[in-house]
C-alpha cells in the first residue's frame, strides 16, 4: 500500500550527462522554492564514475519515510543502457521519457520521446546542456513542480557564467514538452494485447 | 646564580605533591627543564600565556612539574594537541617537549607535518637515543651497532638525525644543543620560542641508566662530559671533513629562515571567505531569488 | 549561507546538515582527514568555518585530527572531527584521552562497509559496538545516530550540547545513505536553537580544582590561557589533575566518570516511537534503516497488522527502559540492521520477558528495503 501523495521520479543516463545535477535542481525547486517535502538520492562511487548514472526523487505532501524509489512514477532515460536497466520498477501507469536520439528501443508505447541532445546542440549550441533540456520536460510533464521555481533553482545551482545558457536549455525542454498531449498515450505501460492475455 | 635558581624554583615549579619527580639521578631532563624555565623567565612570558604539551616517556612528565597550562598527551601526539591549542588561541605561546622515540618514531609523521605546516610552535626534542621509561629498547636515534634491550646483538638499523630531518621537513628554525652546554641551550630555546614559525631544538641528552650502561658509555658525568668533547659549533663543523666529524655532532643554529606562518596566513583565509560571502549575498539580493519560507 | 538567518526551508545533504548543526551549536574548530563518504563535511566546513571566525585544518591523519580537536577544546573552543570506518579506527587512541581528560568534542562517523577498506562507497552499520567500546579501558561515552537530513541537523546540535554539559566525547553515527541523501528541511532561526556551553569556574584561580566533583558530577572547565593554569593528563589523576595511583583516588575518579553519565540518563537517552500505542509487534531500528522500518510498519498497518516502531536515536548509553517496555508489550520484535546484529545483542541483553526477537541482517552494502522488513511482519 502506498500513500497517494508519494510521487517518485528517476533520472537515469550515463556518467557525464549531468543526470545528478538535473535531479538536484529539481529537488531544490520542489523543496526549497515550492516548499514541498522532497528526498533525493543518487548513485555514488564506482557506479557513478562512467557507466550508468541515476538519481531519484521522492516527492510528498507529508513526511517521507523510505528515501529511495519503491515504484517509479516517472522515469527519464538518457541512454539505452539506462532505459534497459531502470525500467523494471516503473508503475504501470507511470511515464517513461527518453532522449529519442539515444534510446532507440523504447520498451513501452506509454513513452514520450524527445530529442533532448539534438535540441541542446541545435538550439543552444552545446550538447552539454541536454540534461537541462530534459529537466524542462520532466518538470513540465510531471506536474510536480512550479516552472518558476524550477528556473529559480536552476539559477541558484549552476556555475556562474552559465546561467543564461542553462536557462535557455530549460525553457527549450519546457517548450518541447508543452507540445505533448499525455492523454493520447496508452493508460498503461503494459500494452493492451498483454493485458488481454 | 643561586638567587636566580631560587627564583625559578619558587616561581615556576609546582611544589605540592609533584615531587619527587620520576627522573633518575643524573638525568639530563632536569637540565632541559631548567633551561626552558630560564628561557621563559628571560623572555618575560606570563605564565598564563604559556602552554606546554608533552607526549609519553620520561620527557612526557616534564610539564607536570612546571606551573603553566600543561598538557601531558598521548605517545607521539603532543604536536597534534599543540596544533589545536595554537589555532584555537593563537595569542598563546605553545611549546612541546618530546623524546626521540616520541617525536620521531610514533610521532614522526606529526613531526614532519608540523614542520611543513609552519604554525608558530616550538618543539623541544630531548634525544637520549633510547626508550628510557619502558626499559631501554632501541629508538629511531639509537646508533648503528648499539645494544639495547631489543638489540642485544647490536643494532642493525641506522639512526635519524633529528635536527637535519627537521630542516628538510621545512621547519623555520632548527637548533641543536646538549645538556652539557646548559647556557647555550637556554639561548637556543629562547631563540626558538621567539622565532615566528615552527622551531625545533634537538637536545642531546644522556640516559646512562639504559643506553649508557648497555653500551659502556659510563655514568652520567662521563656521558655528559662526552657531549662536551664531541660537540662542535655549527660554524666550525661546516669547515670540517666527514672524516673529521666522525663521532662528533654540531651544535648551534642549523637553520633560520623566514616564511609565512600558517597561524597568521589563516587570517587571510577568513578574510577571503568573508569577502566571498558578501559577494554571494549581494548577488542573491540583486537576482531577487526568493526561497520558500515557513 | 551564514548561521544567523531566520527559519528557512532548504535542500541539504545529510553531510551538509551536520555542518549546519555544528555551526549552529557553536562549533568553531574542525580538524579532519579526507575519507569517503565523510569528505563533504570537511569540504563545507573549510568554507564555512572561516566565515564565522572559526578554524578548519586538514591534518596528516585521523590520529592527529583527534589530537587537534582535543587541543582546541582544552583551549575553550567547541570542536569536531568527521571520518568513516578506517579513520574511526585511528581516532580511537585519542578518543580515550578525551574521555579521561573530560574534553568535550564531537566525532562524526559516516559508516561505510568494512572491515578494513571494505566497501568505501556503500552503506553499513558495522561500527556500532566499536563506537561504544573502540577505545581501550572502561570508559563512558555517548553514541547518537541519525536517520534523516533533519536529524543530522538537530542531533548534531544535541551532540554538542551533551558533550559540553557532561564533558564527554559524543559520537554521531551517520551512514552513507543519510550522508548523501538530499532532503528539504526547515532550519530554525538561530535564536530558537538551544545551545549549551560548558560551565567555566567561578572561583578564583588559586581555588580552582579542575577535576573536583560537584553535585552534577561534572567539574567546571577552565580554558587554557584564561588564568586557571592547570595540568591535563591521560594518566588517572586526582581532583587537581595530577597523576595518582592511590586506589581511593583512582576509584573515586573512575566512578565519577561513569556516574556522571548515569545521572544524566534521562537527558541523554533519546528514542522515537511510532504507532506503538496498540502495537503487538514492533520494529526496533536506527540510522537509515529506521526509514525503511517506518515504511514497513505503515504497509503492515494497511494489511491489518498492529505494527509499531521504536527508533533509537541514542545508541549508548543503551535506551533499555524504552526497549524493555517494547519487549514486554509485543509478542515479537524485529531488529533490522546493516551488520550481523550489534544492537540486537543489546536488545537480547535486556529481554527479561523472553520476547521473540527476529534479527534481519544485511551486509551487502545496500540499504534494507521496506519489503524485507514487511515480510517478517507478515510471517509472524
Amino acid at each position: 500500500m502506498k500513500s497517494r501523495s508519494r510521487y517518485e521520479i528517476r533520472f537515469s543516463g550515463s556518467g557525464g550527462q549531468g543526470i545528478i545535477t538535473a535531479a538536484v535542481v529539481m529537488a531544490d525547486a520542489i523543496g526549497a522554492f515550492d516548499g514541498k517535502n522532497v528526498c533525493q538520492t543518487q548513485s555514488y562511487g564506482p557506479e557513478a564514475r562512467g557507466g550508468k548514472s541515476k538519481a531519484e526523487l521522492v516527492i510528498s505532501d507529508g513526511p517521507i519515510d523510505y528515501p529511495k524509489a519503491l515504484q517509479v512514477d516517472l522515469l527519464l532515460a538518457m541512454t539505452q543502457a539506462a532505459c534497459d536497466a531502470y525500467f523494471f520498477d516503473l508503475k504501470t501507469d507511470g511515464l517513461l521519457i527518453v532522449d529519442s536520439g539515444l534510446v532507440e528501443q523504447v520498451p513501452t508505447s506509454r513513452a514520450v520521446s524527445l530529442p533532448f541532445t539534438q535540441i541542446a546542440r541545435q538550439q543552444i549550441g552545446r550538447e552539454l546542456v541536454a540534461n537541462m533540456v530534459a529537466l524542462g520536460a520532466v518538470g513540465y510533464l510531471s506536474g510536480q513542480v512550479s516552472l518558476e521555481s524550477l528556473h529559480a533553482a536552476l539559477l541558484a545551482r549552476v556555475p556562474k557564467g552559465t546561467e543564461e545558457m542553462n536557462r535557455k536549455a530549460l525553457q527549450a525542454g519546457i517548450d518541447a514538452a508543452s507540445k505533448i498531449d499525455l492523454s493520447t498515450l496508452p493508460r498503461s505501460i503494459i500494452s493492451d494485447w498483454e493485458t488481454e492475455l | 646564580m643561586l638567587e636566580r635558581a631560587e627564583l625559578i624554583r619558587q616561581e615556576y615549579l609546582r611544589h605540592d605533591k609533584k615531587f619527587p619527580h620520576v627522573w633518575c639521578p643524573g638525568c639530563g631532563n632536569g637540565i632541559v627543564m631548567n633551561a626552558l624555565l630560564r628561557a621563559i623567565h628571560h623572555l618575560e612570558l606570563p605564565k598564563d600565556n604559556v602552554v606546554l604539551a608533552s607526549g609519553i616517556g620520561c620527557s612526557g612528565r616534564l610539564p607536570t612539574y612546571v606551573d603553566f597550562n600543561t598538557i601531558h598527551t598521548t605517545h607521539g601526539r603532543a604536536l597534534t594537541f599543540a596544533t589545536g591549542v595554537k589555532l584555537a588561541k593563537p595569542q598563546l605561546t605553545v611549546i612541546t617537549v618530546m623524546g626521540d622515540g616520541d617525536a620521531t618514531a610514533i610521532g614522526g609523521n606529526h613531526f614532519i607535518h608540523a614542520a611543513r605546516r609552519n604554525l608558530n610552535l616550538t618543539a623541544i626534542i630531548i634525544n637520549n637515543n633510547t626508550y628510557g621509561m619502558t626499559g631501554g629498547q632501541y629508538s629511531p636515534t639509537t646508533p648503528y651497532g648499539s645494544k639495547s634491550t631489543t638489540s642485544v646483538y647490536g643494532h642493525v638499523e641506522h639512526a635519524f638525525n633529528i635536527a637535519e630531518l627537521a630542516v628538510v621537513a621545512g621547519a623555520s628554525f632548527v637548533a641543536r644543543g646538549t645538556v652539557y652546554h646548559a647556557n647555550h641551550l637556554n639561548t637556543m630555546i629562547q631563540q626558538a620560542i621567539t622565532k615566528r614559525g615552527f622551531s625545533v631544538v634537538e637536545v642531546i641528552s644522556n640516559c646512562h641508566v639504559q643506553h649508557g650502561r648497555r653500551n659502556k658509555l659510563g655514568n652520567a658525568v662521563q656521558m655528559i662530559n662526552s657531549f662536551k668533547e664531541n660537540a662542535v659549533l655549527v660554524s666550525k663543523a661546516e669547515k670540517m671533513t666527514a672524516e673529521e666529524m666522525k663521532g662528533k655532532f654540531s651544535i648551534g643554529v642549523l637553520c633560520d629562515v623566514e616564511k609565512p606562518v600558517s597561524t597568521e596566513e589563516y587570517d587571510r583565509v577568513r578574510q577571503a571567505a568573508q569577502t566571498e560571502a558578501i559577494r554571494i549575498a549581494e548577488e542573491k539580493a540583486k537576482n531577487g531569488v526568493k526561497r520558500y519560507e515557513e | 549561507m551564514g548561521v544567523s538567518e531566520g527559519p528557512r526551508k532548504v535542500l541539504l545533504q545529510g553531510n551538509e546538515a551536520i555542518v549546519q548543526g555544528a555551526l549552529a551549536a557553536g562549533c568553531r574548530f574542525f580538524a579532519g582527514y579526507p575519507i569517503t563518504p565523510a569528505s563533504e563535511i570537511s569540504e563545507i566546513l573549510s568554507v564555512q568555518l572561516p566565515l564565522v571566525g572559526g578554524t578548519f585544518i586538514q591534518m596528516e591523519d585521523e590520529i592527529a585530527s583527534m589530537g587537534a580537536i582535543i587541543g582546541a577544546s582544552l583551549a575553550g573552543v567547541k570542536s569536531m572531527t568527521a571520518t568513516s570506518g578506517p579513520g574511526f579506527s585511528l581516532i580511537q587512541e585519542n578518543l580515550g584521552y578525551a574521555c579521561i581528560t573530560e574534553a568535550p568534542c564531537v566525532i562524526v562517523n559516516v559508516m561505510r562497509g568494512g572491515p578494513s577498506t571494505g566497501l568505501p562507497t556503500n552503506v553499513a552499520q558495522g561500527d556500532v559496538l566499536m563506537a561504544r567500546w573502540g577505545t581501550h579501558g572502561d570508559h563512558p561515552i555517548i553514541v547518537l545516530s541519525v536517520s534523516s537530513v533533519s536529524e543530522c541537523f538537530s542531533v548534531t546540535i544535541k551532540a554538542f550540547n551533551l558533550s559540553e554539559k557532561f564533558r564527554v566525547p559524543v559520537i554521531i553515527l551517520s551512514d552513507e545513505v543519510v550522508a548523501h541523501t538530499r532532503e528539504s528541511v526547515v532550519l530554525p532561526n538561530q535564536s530558537e536553537i538551544q545551545v549549551f556551553d560548558r560551565i567555566t569556574p567561578s572561583v578564583p584561580p588559586e581555588w580552582y580544582k579542575p577535576y573536583a566533583d560537584n553535585n552534577r558530577g561534572v567539574p567546571d572547565m577552565a580554558a587554557m590561557g584564561d588564568g586557571y593554569r592547570h595540568h591535563v593528563t591521560g594518566l588517572v589523576h586526582d581532583e587537581r589533575g595530577f597523576p595518582t595511583q592511590q586506589p581511593k583516588e583512582v576509584e573515586q575518579f573512575l566512578n565519577r566518570l561513569h556516574s556522571k553519565i548515569t545521572k544524566g540518563f534521562s537527558e541523554i537517552v533519546m528514542t522515537k516511537s511510532f504507532d506503538m500505542e496498540d502495537a503487538d509487534v514492533c520494529v526496533i531500528a536506527y540510522g537509515s534503516v529506521a526509514r525503511s522500518a517506518m515504511r514497513a510498519i505503515k504497509d503492515a498497518r494497511a494489511q491489518g497488522i498492529k505494527a509499531g516502531m521504536v527508533q533509537l536515536v541514542t545508541l549508548f548509553p543503551f535506551p533499555r527502559k524504552v526497549v524493555d517496555s517494547a519487549l514486554r508489550q509485543c509478542k515479537a520484535v524485529i531488529i533490522p540492521e546493516m551488520n550481523m546484529g550489534q544492537i540486537s545483542r543489546e536488545i537480547h541483553r535486556v529481554n527479561q520477558a523472553g520476547t521473540r526477537i527476529i534479527k534481519h541482517n544485511r551486509i551487502d552494502g545496500h540499504l534494507i528495503t521496506p519489503n524485507e522488513i514487511l515480510k517478517h511482519l507478515i510471517n509472524l
